[in-house]
């Protein structure tokens, strides 16, 4: 699963520590998902996506 | 409760645990020799202190689990899982070797606890870095 969290992130200035104290996960998770080595849980997915304002479909793209 | 401050209350709280579990196991396997002079029921009862205090160790690293977060979770999961396969089978591969007089010496279970601390710490950080 890709996803755009990294642009995101860029766009609101905000650092990995800083994305994993508002989702309430490790730098190192938001690090992983973020390049795609780790796939979050659903409501992690949601929290993502609800903290960038932007539907879950437009952070995180699944690729057959 | 930060994420960061609860896994650190929780590490402490394991560690603190696992200090009081070596010093009792310590002290049920040397007690008898260096301080109660072979009384059956002091060793007993040292012995059932380790068991209590061993319990309290494993509900303290079950804690730490639960407040872990998904991708911890999941290093731990992996890393749990090859320590338990390999454990028992090496574990019996070297029971085998001993019963068929393969090896010179006794099957020990203190040579499965070393493998089993080396597994996991192996299995933790090579995960560690799979997801870094």
């Amino acid at each position: 699963m890709e996803n755009k969290i990294r642009v995101l992130r860029a766009e609101k200035n905000w650092t990995q520590e800083d994305l994993a104290g508002a989702v309430g996960v490790s730098r190192q998770t938001i690090n992983a998902i973020e390049k795609g080595k780790f796939d979050p849980s659903l409501p992690t997915a949601f929290r993502i996506a609800r903290l960038f304002g932007q539907p879950i479909e437009a952070v995180f793209l699944y690729g057959d | 409760m930060n994420q960061k401050v609860l896994k650190k209350k929780n590490l402490g709280r394991l560690a603190g645990w696992t200090l009081a579990w070596t010093v009792s196991t310590a002290l049920a396997a040397f007690g008898t020799k260096f301080l109660w002079d072979g009384n059956q029921t002091l060793s007993a009862l040292a012995i059932l202190l380790n068991l209590a205090i061993g319990i309290g160790m494993v509900l303290a690293n079950r804690r730490l689990l639960e407040g872990s977060d998904e991708l911890e979770k999941k290093i731990q999961l992996e890393s749990m899982a090859l320590t338990l396969g390999l454990t028992l089978v090496v574990g019996i591969a070297y029971s085998l070797l001993d019963t068929a007089n393969v090896i010179p010496w006794d099957a020990e279970i203190s040579f499965l606890v070393i493998f089993m601390g080396l597994c996991y710490l192996t299995a933790t950080v090579v995960n560690q870095k799979r997801y870094r």
